[in-house]
C-alpha cells in the first residue's frame, strides 16, 4: 500500500505572541513544529504500512528549512521525504497550494491513499486536503477518526472509514485511491526511535521546484492565489457579563427590564 | 555549557528529554504514590531504542558506552529518579555480561536486553554483607554440570521484574572475597524466588525485592568469568556503573532546580517575586554552580571509561560521591525555597529530596566511596 502524506511546518503556537501594532504573529524566535494534525496523519500512514506493507512518502511545500519537518517524520518511520520549494511558490493560498501539491502527487503517480491532517494550526482553513482531492479527481473522506477496513485486492480496492461529525459519525466507503483528512481522535502519535533519528539524519530529501512539477504559472504562488487578506486583527476580549442578584422573582424582573431597554 | 557531544549523543539526549517531558513527568507523581513498576514507560524506552545505547551493535544495541548511558539517565531522572532506574539498574545487571561474558553468553542475553524485551538486575548485597562484600553467605556448590545456589540477596533493584540476574555467590567461603563467583540466573529457574517488595522512602517507582535461592540449580555455562573472580566482577561492574548513579543524582538535582527557578519567579512575598531577593538568588547560583561542576566531572569520567582507561575506580568513585552529595544538598535547598509548600506532597519538589537520598547510599555508600578514593590515593603516592 503506497501512501502519500502531506504535512506543513508551522510556528509552535503554544508559545506564540501577537504584535499589537501590526496584529501579526511574532515569528522571530518561535520554534517550528510539524502541524500537530499532520502528526496524526503520519502516524496513521505508518500503522497502515506496518499492517499492509508498501511505502510512506511524506511531502511538504515550504521554505528550505521545512526539510527538518520531513526528517522528523522519517525518524518516526516514513520512507521518503519530498520538499517542494521554490521562490515561485511563495505566497500561495490554499488554492495555489493544493494545485501545487496535486502536481507533485501526480508526478509520483503510484499511490493508494493520500492522508492530510484536518487543518493546519496556523491558517485553520481545512481547505488544502479537499483541494488536493478535487484536483486529483479522487474521492475524499474528511475528519476521519477511524479507518475500519482497507481492502487491497486488485479490482476491488477500497477503504472504509468513520468520519466525525458534530452529531456523531458517518461510516463511508470509498474506492482507492482516495484522500482522507484525519482528526486527533484517530491515534496517538509515537515518539521517534534512536535508530529512526539516525536514519532521518542521513536521509536524502528529494527537492522539487516549479520546473520539476510542470505547473501552470498562472495558478502558483502569490499571483496564482485568488485569496486576498484584507485585514488581520485580534478580536476584542469579551467584556465580563453582568450578574443579577436577589430572589428569583426580583432577578427575572430585572432581566426583563434589561432586555426591554437594551434590545432596540 | 557546551560539552561537545557527538551528533548521536545529542540525539540520545534529546530523545530522552522528550520521553521525560511527554511520557514520564505526567505520571511521576502517580507512580511515586502507588509504588508500582513503570512497565508502560519501559515499553516507551524499548520502542525508542534507548535500552541498547550502551550495548554493541552486533548484539542489537547502538554501540555507545557509559557516556551515552549517563546522558539518558540524567534526562530521564529530571522527570523521575525512580522510573529512570528501570534502565539504569538493568545496565548494572548487564555490565558483568558485557565485561566478563563469553561470546555465547553475550549472544544469548544481550540482544533481548538491548531491545528492551528483558530487564536485568544485579545481586550482591545481603542482610549481613553490604559494604563488606567479602562477607557474602550465599553459596554456589558445584555438582557435575551445575551449580547449586543457596542464600538470600537483599534490596535488589528490578528484583522480580527483571528476567536476567547477575548474582555473586561464594564457591568457597573459607577464602572470603577470593572465594566468590558471579553467575547469570534467569527468572523462572526452579528454586529461585522473590521476597517481599520493599516499601521505600524514595525512588518508589523502582521495585526492590529479595532474591531467594533454595537449592537453585543453574548450568555451569552460567558462570561469569572464573571461580574466585566474583569480587573482581562486582568491583569492575561498579567502576562502570557509578557514573550512572552519579548521572541519576545529577538529573534529580537539575530537575529540582528547574522546578524551583520556575517557582521562585511566580511566588510573591512583600509585594515582589521572591526571585528578586538576593538571598534567594545566591542559593540558586550556588545550586547551578554545583550541578554544573558535577556534570563536568561525570561526563569527563564517563568519557575516560569509554576511552578504555584501565584504572577508573578512584575517578568513578569521586564522580558518584560528589554528584550524590550535591544532589542531596541541592534538593534540600530546593524544598527550602518552596517553603511550606515544598514540604507538602501536593507539590512535586519533596519527591526529589526523597529520591536523592538513595544515591548517597547504594552502589557503595558514600563512606565506601571515600574509602575507595583514599586507598587509591595512598597507593598512588607510594608508586
Amino acid at each position: 500500500m503506497n501512501i502519500i502524506v502531506c504535512i506543513k511546518q508551522v510556528p509552535d503556537t503554544t508559545n506564540v505572541r501577537i504584535d499589537p501594532e501590526t496584529n501579526t504573529l511574532i515569528r522571530a524566535g518561535v520554534a517550528c513544529i510539524v502541524n500537530p494534525f499532520d502528526m496524526y496523519a503520519v502516524e496513521e500512514s505508518i500503522r497502515l504500512k506496518e499492517k499492509f506493507g508498501g511505502k510512506v512518502t511524506v511531502m511538504t511545500m515550504g521554505p528550505p528549512q521545512a526539510d527538518e519537518a520531513l526528517r522528523e517524520t522519517i525518524s518516526l518511520g516514513a520512507d521518503e521525504g519530498i520538499l517542494i520549494s521554490d521562490r515561485a511558490f511563495a505566497g500561495s493560498d490554499t488554492w495555489a497550494t493544493s494545485y501545487t501539491l496535486f502536481r507533485a502527487i501526480h508526478k509520483i503517480g503510484d499511490y493508494d491513499l493520500v492522508i492530510c491532517g484536518k487543518q493546519a494550526i496556523d491558517g485553520d482553513t481545512a481547505q488544502v486536503g479537499p483541494g488536493i482531492s478535487a484536483h486529483l479527481e479522487i474521492p475524499q473522506i474528511t475528519y476521519v477518526k477511524k479507518i475500519e477496513e482497507v481492502n487491497l485486492l486488485p479490482g476491488n480496492k477500497y477503504i472504509k472509514a468513520e468520519r466525525m461529525t458534530e452529531e456523531g459519525y458517518e461510516v463511508i466507503e470509498s474506492p482507492l485511491p482516495c484522500l482522507i483528512t484525519v482528526v486527533k481522535e484517530i491515534n496517538e502519535p509515537r515518539l521517534p526511535s534512536l535508530k529512526g533519528k539516525m536514519r532521518a539524519k542521513k536521509a536524502e530529501i528529494i527537492k522539487w521546484g516549479a520546473k520539476d512539477l510542470d505547473v501552470d504559472p498562472a495558478i502558483i504562488g502569490l499571483n496564482g492565489s485568488p485569496t486576498k487578506v484584507v485585514k488581520i486583527f485580534t478580536p476584542p476580549p469579551r467584556k465580563g457579563g453582568q450578574i443579577l442578584e436577589g430572589d428569583p422573582k426580583e432577578i427575572s424582573e430585572k432581566l426583563v427590564e434589561l432586555l426591554k431597554n437594551d434590545i432596540p | 555549557m557546551d560539552y561537545l557531544l557527538t551528533e548521536e549523543q545529542i540525539m540520545i539526549r534529546d530523545l530522552a528529554r522528550q520521553i521525560a517531558r511527554e511520557k514520564i513527568r505526567p505520571v511521576a507523581a502517580e507512580y511515586d504514590v502507588e509504588g508500582k513498576f513503570p512497565w508502560d514507560i519501559v515499553k516507551v524506552l524499548a520502542d525508542s531504542d534507548l535500552c541498547g545505547i550502551y550495548i554493541e551493535e552486533k548484539y542489537g544495541g547502538t554501540g555507545g558506552g557509559v557516556m551515552d548511558l549517563v546522558l539518558a539517565t540524567e534526562e530521564l531522572s529530571k522527570a523521575c529518579g525512580g522510573i529512570s532506574l528501570a534502565m539504569a539498574a538493568t545496565a548494572l545487571g548487564t555490565f558483568p555480561i558485557i565485561l566478563f561474558g563469553t561470546e555465547e553468553q553475550k549472544q544469548k542475553y544481550l540482544p533481548d536486553i538491548a531491545k528492551g524485551k528483558k530487564l536485568a538486575a544485579f545481586g550482591l548485597t545481603e542482610a549481613s554483607a553490604g559494604s563488606d562484600a567479602g562477607a557474602i553467605a550465599t553459596t554456589a556448590k558445584k555438582s557435575g554440570d551445575h551449580y547449586i545456589l543457596n542464600g538470600t540477596k537483599q534490596w535488589i533493584t528490578n528484583g522480580g521484574e527483571a528476567e536476567v540476574y547477575t548474582v555473586v555467590a561464594s564457591v568457597d567461603r573459607s577464602k572470603g572475597a577470593r572465594g566468590a563467583a558471579a553467575f547469570i540466573v534467569e527468572k523462572g529457574t526452579p528454586g529461585f524466588e522473590f521476597g517481599k517488595k520493599e516499601d521505600k522512602m524514595g525512588i518508589r517507582a523502582s521495585v526492590t525485592r529479595e532474591l531467594v535461592f533454595t537449592d537453585c540449580k543453574i548450568p555451569k555455562e552460567n558462570l561469569l568469568s572464573k571461580e574466585g573472580m566474583g569480587f573482581i566482577v562486582a568491583m569492575k561492574t561498579f567502576d562502570q556503573s557509578r557514573p550512572g548513579v552519579a548521572a541519576q543524582a545529577l538529573g534529580i538535582a537539575q530537575g529540582a532546580l528547574d522546578l524551583t527557578v520556575a517557582y521562585v519567579k511566580e511566588r510573591k512575598q512583600f509585594g515582589k517575586s521572591i526571585s528578586s531577593f538576593q538571598g534567594v538568588q545566591f542559593m540558586l547560583a550556588d545550586m547551578a554552580t554545583e550541578i554544573e561542576a558535577a556534570r563536568a566531572l561525570i561526563y569527563a569520567t564517563a568519557r575516560m571509561i569509554d576511552s578504555g582507561a584501565k584504572k577508573v575506580a578512584k575517578d568513578s568513585a569521586i564522580a558518584k560521591l560528589f554528584a550524590s552529595d550535591m544532589a542531596m544538598k541541592v534538593t534540600t535547598d530546593c524544598v527550602q525555597l518552596f517553603g511550606g509548600y515544598g514540604y507538602m506532597r501536593d507539590y512535586p519538589i519533596e519527591k526529589y529530596m526523597r529520591d536523592a537520598k538513595i544515591t548517597q547510599i547504594y552502589e557503595g555508600t558514600n563512606q565506601i566511596q571515600r574509602g575507595v578514593i583514599a586507598s587509591n590515593l595512598i597507593k598512588e603516592s607510594v608508586a
